[in-house]
């Protein structure tokens, strides 16, 4: 009993000193999600449990706002004052990788075996980064509108075709029941044009890039498959079925809430938002089948190491730490995000069996296509984001595309090809 | 004065380094203090602001990127040729097996341009080049092609920019002060809401006028289609490119009207009463006491506001980035938000750097045009 | 017209002249009302109101929730306390330089002083976005003399969000603008008084630069408190972050509009603060002291 309580005693004064005498080496954690109490509470208990049970590392969280993330990261490696672990958004990945500020994850055989592959960031043959989660992107409908309106719902197996999917928002718009019978969330500038809107070019057969060689977009965003999906584009727009560029953050967020739009295409991160609002009413649709098969967008956040990192080794065991189940399930149910593995998503509030997005699971295990895996993708999701908006703006479709190829090659070639054989 | 000159002579080093060539002797106090009290700010502008600068220049040269492994080169004036390329072209009809020229719709129809400008051996000066603007000439189209139409649209809209909210917001700023420069009960509270949108980080009140701007259910269009009871047509103010950039203007000006506005007022109130007073003894009606009283006592006052107008103007940046990121069509393309752009978002530092350094040269004339024009004649 | 009293015509164009202030004074509030009336609002309700004047009312489920969350989300005093403390440092201290140069440019005579000047002048157009990069590189490689000795590297502290701040030309340009006003003979007399150049600078210009002090303190205090970029650039500790950057701590995947009315409304009220100190002490005594001749 003595001997106990002296040890309780010798125990609480190893943790109250741990600071000066402690034996574990300290990692550095950044993280984009300063601001999401949420969040950081579950990162935190990760982070206290992987403290807890072992001896040799402690990892230090440091939190960055989302929104200039990246900034702080590219600022910090010009600097030499990288972190040991870095959290890296998904289609940043292989531009990091490739300037070296990354190294390939060191984690055990078939950690990674039971991942959704968006969740999974692999660069050069090797795997760079690994997500807690993914996001995926559905077309939100309430099913009574689709009822009154004699539309049926379309299913993973039999999506709407492209035609089908124009006809029902000529249709929605015609009764006059909604300011845009579509909303594509046009005021969501930055990262989601590429995100979100880039499956429905691949949908029609076209694509950002060439993805044979990552060398060049000629006649793969100018094409005519190309070409066909501008003409859409722009027609959604013409046709005042969809709000346009000027769109303001308040109606993306409230009209289908609303109701003032009956279509939107949104993450799953408002599908919480939606079901509040609407029920069993509210449908997750997936993305239409514009003739080449229906896809969406897929990676999120990833967790990897720094090259500055004097302890890769043990980042890459924190990594692993922190990629079981238990924590997946745990951000899913926290955030609403899409648990990486079926195991976790199997014992997560949303995404278990019958639970209200399982949905998203499916469209992400099925239908995920990550974004082009180049150095390049940074600039190239700009000029495709400024080449949307101009054509929705009433550019020319072709001239636009063609400018925005050459813009995209003349920056492949500046970079000597990115990584790729030129 | 040869006496002057050898006291000159004769003296320390660091007196003949610092005085001026045609200074006494007796004037070296003033010359050690003057660079003693300018060195500490020189310094700190030196280097946190010169040295980057010229940093800045040297990568504008290079083909530096912001991430990557590639070693920077030298490209000498690449960057500055792809920005300011320009050439014009001719476009001649198409004409049928005869010869005749094609019509379609009762228009004369062209070749597309793209047929020339994009892979056409023959045309190898015009690859990579798009149309700025182009007009009929008898039968054939003029083109104006240039390197780079974003950044083209860029500088000409921030010279609009500049060209008119120089005078709307010096002018609303002066008629405010006059109207503030009075001694009316609570005439510092109304200065003070004059002056609040000021004190309001230009992100935050981008971020209020989209609300205020939106096209569907802002608040602009609601309290116009009150005034005109419901007669007014809804206007999608920041997505219309013909509105656009005069309501990032309007804006702008309503921003920052209340600091010009102080800047005014301080120098109003540098002018003595006595002066009025001696105007209206000689029958001087208000207008005349501006005329002759008030505006020859602004004067530094409006080159000081001129000036800055100006340069913060060209400077524009903020409220593009918050509120149209350069669109709807380049209507708002800035040549701050293209650098911006280009060197960090699209990781191009060499061509952000250029950028400035154009921007660098032309503010700098203008500002040295400005001071030329309103220098004190003697 | 004529009929009406001079009484009766004075009041009715004060009447007039109100009116006109109330009338200019509503468009300038307008978007401030908004922001301050918004921050009491949930977000549905705010989202929905700002498509009409129930924007400008405190109607609805009325309540300072957001401002609760907001401190919550936000760790706001240690935020408002380092730009309380980072922009006081450098107020203070870029008039004490600038208006040190400008005095040098103004009033005496040094050899290379126009060609500095015209530098100077050049220097206040180079817009900060443009060099922050390079800026970067050079204050990562500034020493610094700290508790452990000469440590290389700025990055991470207080002082490199100040002292690259603290001399900036427009400052300088200000105050030679307004020193080159003041009448010659105020110096003159002084010198024949015998005065040192440090006595007329500090003892008889200074203390008539009321005005000029305060336009630049005002300008330099909003360049410091709304200071965004160069922060997310340079600092990573939370300890050390100013105020601006905790805005984007609300821009989430979706944004709480509320809270972020609530934070713009607590950061914008020192700045309103500072303005009616200032403008109590400095613009107002100035219109009735009569200084300049």
């Amino acid at each position: 009993m003595k001997k106990a309580a002296s040890l309780l005693v010798l125990a609480i004064m190893l943790v109250a000193f741990s600071g000066l005498a402690s034996a574990q080496t300290e990692l550095s954690l950044w993280y984009h999600g300063a601001g999401n109490e949420t969040e950081r509470s579950i990162l935190l208990g990760i982070i206290d449990d992987f403290n807890a049970l072992q001896s040799d590392y402690a990892v230090v969280l440091e939190e960055f706002p989302q929104e200039s993330y990246n900034s702080s990261i590219v600022a910090a490696a010009l600097a030499g004052d990288l972190p040991d672990i870095i959290d890296v958004d998904g289609p940043v990945m292989p531009g990091w990788a490739w300037a070296g500020y990354m190294v390939p994850l060191n984690l055990s055989e078939g950690a990674l075996d039971d991942f959704l592959p968006g969740a999974i960031g692999t660069w050069n043959g090797d795997v760079y980064s690994v997500g807690l989660w993914d996001a995926a992107v559905a077309l939100l409908a309430l099913e009574s509108t689709l009822d009154a309106h004699g539309i049926r719902v379309p299913t993973l197996d039999a999506p709407w075709t492209g035609e089908e999917f124009d006809d029902i928002l000529e249709q929605l718009q015609a009764t006059g029941d909604y300011e845009y019978a579509l909303d594509l969330g046009m005021a969501w500038t930055g990262e989601w044009y590429p995100y979100a809107f880039s499956p429905l070019l691949q949908s029609f057969g076209g694509d950002m890039i060439d993805r044979d060689t990552y060398l060049s977009a000629e006649g793969v965003l100018n094409g005519d498959e190309a070409v066909a999906f501008g003409e859409w584009w722009q027609s959604l727009f013409e046709r005042g079925l969809a709000a346009g560029t000027s769109q303001d953050g308040a109606d993306r967020e409230t009209c289908f809430i609303d109701q003032t739009c009956a279509v939107q295409w949104n993450g799953n991160w408002a599908g919480l938002g939606a079901l509040e609002a609407h029920g069993d009413d509210l449908l997750f649709l997936p993305a239409p089948d514009f003739g080449a098969g229906s896809t969406i967008g897929a990676a999120s956040w990833q967790f990897g190491i720094s090259s500055a990192s004097e302890n890769p080794e043990g980042a890459s065991a924190f990594i692993e730490f922190a990629i079981q189940d238990e924590y997946l399930a745990a951000f899913s149910d926290g955030i609403g995000l899409i648990p990486a593995t079926s195991s976790a998503a199997a014992i997560s509030e949303y995404y278990s069996e019958g639970g209200p997005l399982e949905v998203f699971y499916g469209l992400s295990n099925e239908q995920a296509l990550v974004r082009p895996v180049t150095p390049g993708y940074a600039t190239m999701a700009l000029i495709f984001e400024k080449a949307l908006a101009d054509i929705a703006n009433g550019a020319d479709v072709l001239d636009t595309l063609d400018a925005a190829v050459d813009e995209i090659d003349q920056d492949i070639e500046d970079n000597g090809g990115y990584g790729f054989e030129m | 004065m040869t006496s002057a000159a050898s006291a000159r002579k004769n003296a320390p080093i660091w007196v003949r380094l610092l005085l001026p060539r045609d200074a006494p002797l007796y004037q070296r106090n003033d010359a050690v203090m003057g660079w003693l009290m300018a060195l500490p700010a020189l310094l700190i502008l030196t280097i946190f602001l010169v040295i980057p600068f010229m940093m800045a220049f040297v990568v504008s040269f290079t083909n530096q990127r912001l991430i990557s492994p590639n070693p920077a080169e030298w490209v000498g004036f690449r960057n500055f040729e792809r920005l300011l390329t320009i050439r014009n072209f001719t476009l001649e009809p198409e004409r049928d097996d005869s010869g005749a020229i094609v019509y379609a719709d009762g228009e004369i129809s062209y070749p597309r341009l793209r047929e020339f400008t994009r892979n056409n051996p023959d045309y190898p000066e015009l690859d990579g080049l798009r149309e700025f603007t182009s007009w009929q000439s008898g039968d054939n189209r003029t083109v104006i092609l240039v390197g780079d139409v974003v950044f083209l649209r860029a500088l000409i809209n921030t010279l609009i920019f500049a060209a008119v909210i120089a005078p709307l917001q010096g002018g609303l700023a002066l008629l405010l002060a006059l109207l503030l420069n009075q001694a009316l009960p609570f005439i510092n509270v109304f200065r003070s809401i004059y002056f609040a949108p000021v004190v309001v980080s230009m992100v935050v009140v981008s971020l209020l006028w989209r609300f205020i701007y939106d096209g569907q259910n802002g608040l602009l269009n609601t309290i116009l289609g009150m005034i005109t009871f419901g007669n007014f047509q809804p206007v999608d103010w920041l997505g219309n490119p013909y509105t656009a950039m005069p309501a990032m203007i309007a804006m702008s000006a309503w921003q920052a009207v209340g600091f010009h506005m102080v800047i005014w007022l301080a120098g109003l109130q540098t002018i003595p009463v006595s002066l009025y007073e001696a105007a209206g003894l000689d029958g001087a009606g208000a207008f005349q006491k501006f005329r002759y009283v008030t505006w020859p006592g602004l004067r530094n006052t409006a080159v000081l506001v001129l000036i800055v107008i100006t340069i913060q103007a060209m400077g524009l940046f903020v409220q593009v980035d918050v509120m149209t990121r350069g669109g709807p069509l380049d209507a708002t393309q800035s040549v701050v938000f293209q650098a911006v752009q280009r060197g960090y978002d699209k990781q191009d530092i060499a061509e952000g750097a250029a950028i400035s350094v154009i921007l660098f040269v032309i503010v700098f004339t203008i500002a040295m045009v400005q001071r030329y024009l309103t220098r004190e004649r003697s | 017209m004529n009929t009406m009293s001079f009484e009766t015509r004075q009041n009715l164009l004060t009447g007039l002249r109100y009116a006109l202030l109330i009338l200019i004074a509503a468009i300038f509030i307008f978007p401030i009302l908004f922001m301050v009336m918004s921050s009491l609002k949930p977000d549905l309700q705010l989202l929905r109101d700002s498509a009409s004047l129930r924007a400008f009312l405190p109607v609805g489920d009325i309540s300072l929730d957001n401002y609760a969350d907001a401190f919550e989300r936000v760790p706001m005093l240690q935020f408002a306390f380092n730009s309380v403390f980072t922009t006081a440092v450098s107020v203070g201290a870029s008039l004490w330089l600038n208006s040190m140069a400008a005095f040098s440019f103004a009033f005496l005579k040094w050899r290379g002083k126009t060609i500095v000047l015209s530098l100077i002048i050049a220097t206040f157009i180079v817009p900060f976005e443009v060099i922050a990069i390079p800026l970067l590189l050079v204050v990562n490689n500034l020493p610094w003399i700290g508790a452990g000795g000469i440590e290389i590297g700025w990055l991470n502290t207080y002082h490199v969000q100040i002292i690259p701040f603290i001399a900036d030309s427009l400052g300088i340009f200000l105050f030679y603008q307004y020193f080159r006003d003041l009448p010659e003979e105020l110096i003159e007399a002084a010198r024949i008084d015998g005065a040192s150049i440090w006595q007329i600078y500090a003892r008889i210009i200074m203390p008539i630069a009321g005005p000029i002090l305060a336009t630049v303190a005002i300008l330099k205090f909003l360049v410091m408190w709304n200071a965004y970029i160069w922060p997310l650039m340079t600092i990573r500790s939370e300890e050390l972050r100013p105020i601006m950057v905790g805005l984007q701590y609300f821009f989430q995947l979706n944004t709480a509009w509320g809270e972020i009315m609530a934070y713009l409304s607590v950061v914008t009220i020192p700045v309103l603060i500072f303005y009616l100190a200032l403008q109590r002490a400095f613009i107002e005594s100035i219109a009735t002291s009569g200084i300049k001749g």
